[in-house]
């Protein structure tokens, strides 16, 4: 019996001894766009653990992008690890007044690791820096585009390849494609977009396509009352309240993608990380293009980067920076922009012959890519769930009729002033 | 001997309790006198600094306005259809057991997935609301979207989920009535209403009451369906006390300010309680 | 079970079925958008081929299975630690004298109105102190005093005649010996109602353990559908009935094998 126990306890040391000598690191991440994208992650630990023994991956997912800040600043609190995580790109502020992150340009040691920090889409980089370093890098980033059923496009005597260039067509064409049954009520609206789960991101790029981006880079000051940043609120507004294109009240982001794929919309707003999706679930042939200018076009780029923690040993920084150049590598990031319908976030890899090929046979997957040099940080600044759930409830309250665009839209610029200015 | 054994029987429980209600409550009262504290900005005493920023807060008016309405239009809905449905399913109602069944399946699912299927029913156009809509004629709706609406239609749900629960207190109250009575109003040839409005319905008041006191501390407490459905939505026209205090404990980390919100939560349940206390004294008195 | 000897009049029995079908509707769409291809989800065509491929991206979408032990170890572990704790305080209230029993009860009561969803600021503070965030006994503690618990059995032990206790303490039991001989088998009805109500309550329990809970090793069903409930790109009814019929089957299956018994336990637990 006592040697029985001896060796279990020989074998048990053996097995934990090796364990103990590799480097682990924790990263909490977000889906947004559904599917088995666990699977895929889970997938990509293993094969970095591979060519990398000595260094444990342990991806947690962690619900969507709120879900992760939560929990993984709550982990950091109560002290458990996590040394890198996918958070919105837009956490930055917050990650920053909480003091927990490191810039990557403190562990870039060689010059092979700061070509790598400027391999990426310079505009997917714009909400990583802050004071000329970079905290974030790209991961899961998408845009804005605006998706078009083709058959209906033609049934309302359209061309089918030619989608709505700028705010006036998109109107014109929306009022052609609106139809109605035999009650009078309508079948089919011309155009939705999204003014429930992120509000602030669609408006962005409305605000964009003005003129006008709604917050300043070192996210202490807003933008929200201008005039033409009213204008473009108006002009959402008005889709819905005078052109009679959309329905009045908020549009709801989470039944858009079927209500367009069951044809209740002939033309939609939202995410290229729905890309994949739609592909596979609608029957009809779809087109995808950049938003609709008014003066440019425009639209705000969206979705997480990797962060590093403070509370990092050497070693998990090393093994830290080694993962994830690796999960942005050019043929990684084409796997996982083919897996999930998210931009790659670096120019090599559409130079890949996968991507070559996958954007040969769908083209609809580069329509966001060659909208970057359009691309728009996404609204970040100090106290950022506050001030952004300003803008959300302004935009709310302006597409449901309860106060005009100028007076919500005033309104909540008084309010983050307010929150702001100790900032400045 | 006996005190000190009670007391030692009592501590297990006591330590928890005091752990996680009292001592949690005080603590509540205690930080809302202070302001939030960053790594970068510590925290400071602020007094009574944290309420004044309520009392200026529109969103914390929108929300108890919310509440308000919420209670009052769920508590006596739901008991009155649970009052109905138990006089229903203690008659010799054919296929009573089905329907008692039916009427009770909606309380074991839980809040979330409940939020989950009727987020289906109020989607407009494919929605199930708009399409019996469509039926009809009735133009599609936002049913969710529309701030008019949006607190009836997260009521109407909370009462289709409650309604069965409240039932089951009314049927064995009903069960406890004696025949008798219902015989002897048969022999006097009093009509069914006349029996309910003057037998049954007095001698339930204190299932009633107790109907009361649970059906109000629920409406504050159930904001599970906010976290599918609307997210407070649209510009807070849903949103919900204890569902104000997440977002602004764990979106925006304010954690003074809900502490604050969360006193405000405690007076009013407290003030709640003592009002219901009170009648039940006053009405419940020939038990 | 005595029930009024009239049978209803038609007008009245086809508003109480239709209410009926009213209620169970929402639980029927959850069966049909679950069973049907994605493209039926919304249109109602009777002769629509049935699939199970919606139960088979749900299960992948999310680890059920895993949520699953995790409910079932929390609702076993709250309810092992209520039985034990509640029958010593109820035991102590209802058979001992002691000072302050009074106030010691009222405060005890304090927590049917004040319950821990209500304090999430201060108590997930507390549970980082203790180190319990994320961990399934975190997500548990506030709730193993139970008042309710506490109640009923006080109200129960109360009914006990005296004469067993003084028996049994003729034959030389201690105290806990009688709570043990006497209380307890006497109160089987109660301990069943209670228990019945308390898995039921903290199965489909959700913001605490939302807000305890950060990883998939600790999160509940509740947890597990709510998440996997809203993704940002938007839901696919059908995936998302099934995986939602999948995180009720258990105590829904439960609930229509053993109803009567969930009944007279909620309507025990009432009249207490």
């Amino acid at each position: 019996m006592r040697s029985l126990l001896a060796l279990l306890l020989a074998g048990l040391l053996a097995a934990a001894a090796p364990a103990r000598a590799a480097t682990e690191i924790t990263f909490y991440y977000p889906i947004a766009v559904g599917g088995p994208l666990t699977k895929v992650i889970d997938g990509l630990a293993r094969d970095f653990e591979k060519e990398h023994p000595g260094i444990k991956v342990n991806p947690i997912y962690a619900g969507n992008y709120d879900d992760a800040r939560i929990k993984a600043l709550a982990a950091l609190k109560a002290g458990q690890p996590a040394q890198i995580s996918v958070l919105y790109s837009i956490d930055l502020y917050e990650l920053l007044e909480q003091d927990v992150i490191l810039p990557w340009d403190d562990i870039a040691a060689t010059a092979d690791d700061r070509a790598w920090l400027k391999a990426f889409y310079p505009s997917l980089m714009m909400n990583g820096i802050y004071k000329g370093k970079v905290y974030g890098i790209p991961f899961q980033r998408s845009t804005i585009v605006l998706y078009w059923n083709k058959d209906a496009f033609k049934e309302a005597g359209l061309d089918p390849e030619k989608a709505p260039a700028n705010w006036k067509e998109m109107a014109q064409m929306a009022a052609k494609l609106v139809k109605k049954d035999a009650s009078g009520n309508v079948a089919r609206w011309g155009v939705m977009v999204p003014s429930t789960g992120y509000p602030y991101w669609m408006f962005q790029a409305f605000a964009r396509q003005n003129g006008h981006d709604l917050m300043n880079p070192e996210g202490n000051r807003t933008n929200y009352a201008h005039a033409d940043v009213i204008a473009a609120l108006q002009y959402w507004r008005d889709l819905g309240a005078k052109h009679k294109v959309m329905p009045e009240g908020t549009v709801e982001w989470g039944t858009l993608r079927q209500q367009f794929t069951e044809g209740k919309t002939a033309m939609m707003w939202h995410t290229t990380g729905n890309l994949t999706a739609v592909k596979s679930t609608a029957k009809f042939p779809f087109g995808v293009a950049m938003l609709p200018a008014s003066k440019q076009r425009g639209s705000p780029t969206g979705g997480g980067n990797f962060y590093l923690f403070k509370k990092t040993t050497p070693e998990e920084r090393k093994a830290s920076l080694a993962f994830v150049k690796w999960m942005t590598t050019p043929e990684r990031a084409a796997d996982w922009s083919i897996a999930t319908g998210y931009v790659a976030v670096r120019p090599e890899a559409y130079e890949t012959a996968k991507l070559k090929e996958y954007a040969a046979g769908f083209p609809q997957a580069v329509v966001a890519r060659d909208q970057f040099k359009y691309a728009t940080a996404e609204l970040s600044t100090f106290q950022t769930g506050r001030v952004r759930k300003l803008l959300d409830d302004a935009i709310q309250a302006s597409l449901t009729g309860q106060k005009t665009p100028a007076a919500a839209l005033k309104e909540a610029q008084a309010e983050a002033e307010r929150l702001l200015k100790p900032y400045r | 001997m006996k005190h000190v054994y009670g007391w030692l029987l009592l501590t297990p429980a006591a330590i928890l309790l005091v752990g996680f209600t009292h001592y949690p409550a005080a603590a509540t009262l205690f930080d809302s006198l202070f302001s939030s504290g960053t790594v970068v900005r510590p925290s400071r005493f602020v007094g009574l600094g944290n309420y004044a920023a309520l009392a200026d807060d529109p969103i914390f008016w929108q929300v108890l306005g919310n509440n308000l309405w919420f209670a009052l239009g769920t508590i006596p809905t739901s008991m009155a259809i649970a009052m109905l449905m138990a006089l229903w399913v203690n008659d010799r109602l054919p296929a009573r057991a089905l329907v008692r069944m039916a009427y009770f399946t909606p309380t074991v699912l839980p809040m979330i997935a409940v939020a989950n299927l009727w987020l289906f029913f109020y989607t407009p156009q494919i929605g199930l609301l708009d399409q019996i809509g469509a039926m009809f004629g009735m133009a599609s709706h936002n049913w969710l979207g529309d701030p008019n609406t949006v607190l009836a239609c997260t009521m109407a749900m909370v009462v289709w989920k409650e309604a069965g629960f409240f039932m089951i207190f009314y049927l064995a109250a009903l069960q406890s009535l004696a025949p008798e009575l219902e015989e002897a109003a048969k022999m006097e040839g009093a009509s069914r209403w006349y029996f309910f409005r003057r037998v049954t319905f007095p001698l339930l008041m204190p299932t009633t009451l107790f109907v009361l006191v649970n059906a109000t501390i629920n409406s504050f407490k159930l904001v599970d369906h906010l976290f599918i459905l609307t997210k407070g939505g649209p510009d807070n026209a849903s949103s919900l006390l204890l569902y104000y205090i997440y977002q602004v404990a764990f979106s925006f980390f304010d954690s003074a300010y809900a502490s604050t919100l969360t006193v405000v939560l405690l007076a009013l349940l407290a003030g709640l309680a003592v009002v219901q206390f009170q009648l039940i004294e006053r009405r419940v008195h020939y038990r | 079970m005595s029930a009024s000897g009239r049978r209803t009049p038609l007008l009245e029995a086809s508003a109480a079925w239709l209410l009926a079908v009213l209620w169970l509707s929402p639980l029927l769409y959850a069966f049909w958008a679950a069973f049907h291809p994605v493209e039926f989800a919304t249109r109602f065509e009777l002769l629509a081929p049935l699939t199970l491929e919606n139960f088979a991206k749900a299960w992948t979408y999310a680890p059920f299975a895993r949520h699953l032990l995790n409910t079932v170890m929390l609702v076993t572990m709250i309810l092992s630690a209520q039985l034990v704790l509640c029958t010593l305080a109820g035991y102590a209230f209802a058979r001992f004298e002691f000072a302050g029993r009074d106030i010691a009860f009222g405060l005890v009561l304090v927590q049917l109105l004040v319950m821990p969803e209500v304090l999430i600021v201060e108590n997930y503070r507390i549970m980082s102190r203790l180190g319990l965030v994320d961990t399934i006994l975190g997500i548990g503690l506030p709730y193993m005093a139970s008042a309710f618990g506490i109640f009923l059995l006080r109200q129960t032990f109360k009914t006990v005649p005296r004469e067993l206790e003084d028996a049994a303490r003729v034959e030389g039991c201690s105290f806990l010996g009688v709570l043990w001989r006497v209380y307890v088998p006497l109160a089987r009805p109660t301990y069943l109602a209670y228990g019945l109500v308390s898995v039921s309550y903290h199965w489909n329990n959700f913001l605490w353990p939302l807000i305890i809970t950060n990883t998939v090793n600790t999160r509940p069903l509740t947890v597990g559908l709510a998440i996997f409930g809203a993704p940002e790109s938007g839901v696919d009814w059908g995936v998302i009935s099934a995986g939602t019929l999948m995180a009720v089957a258990p105590l829904l299956v439960a609930f229509l094998l053993f109803q009567r018994q969930f009944m007279q336990s909620f309507m025990q637990a009432g009249i207490k």
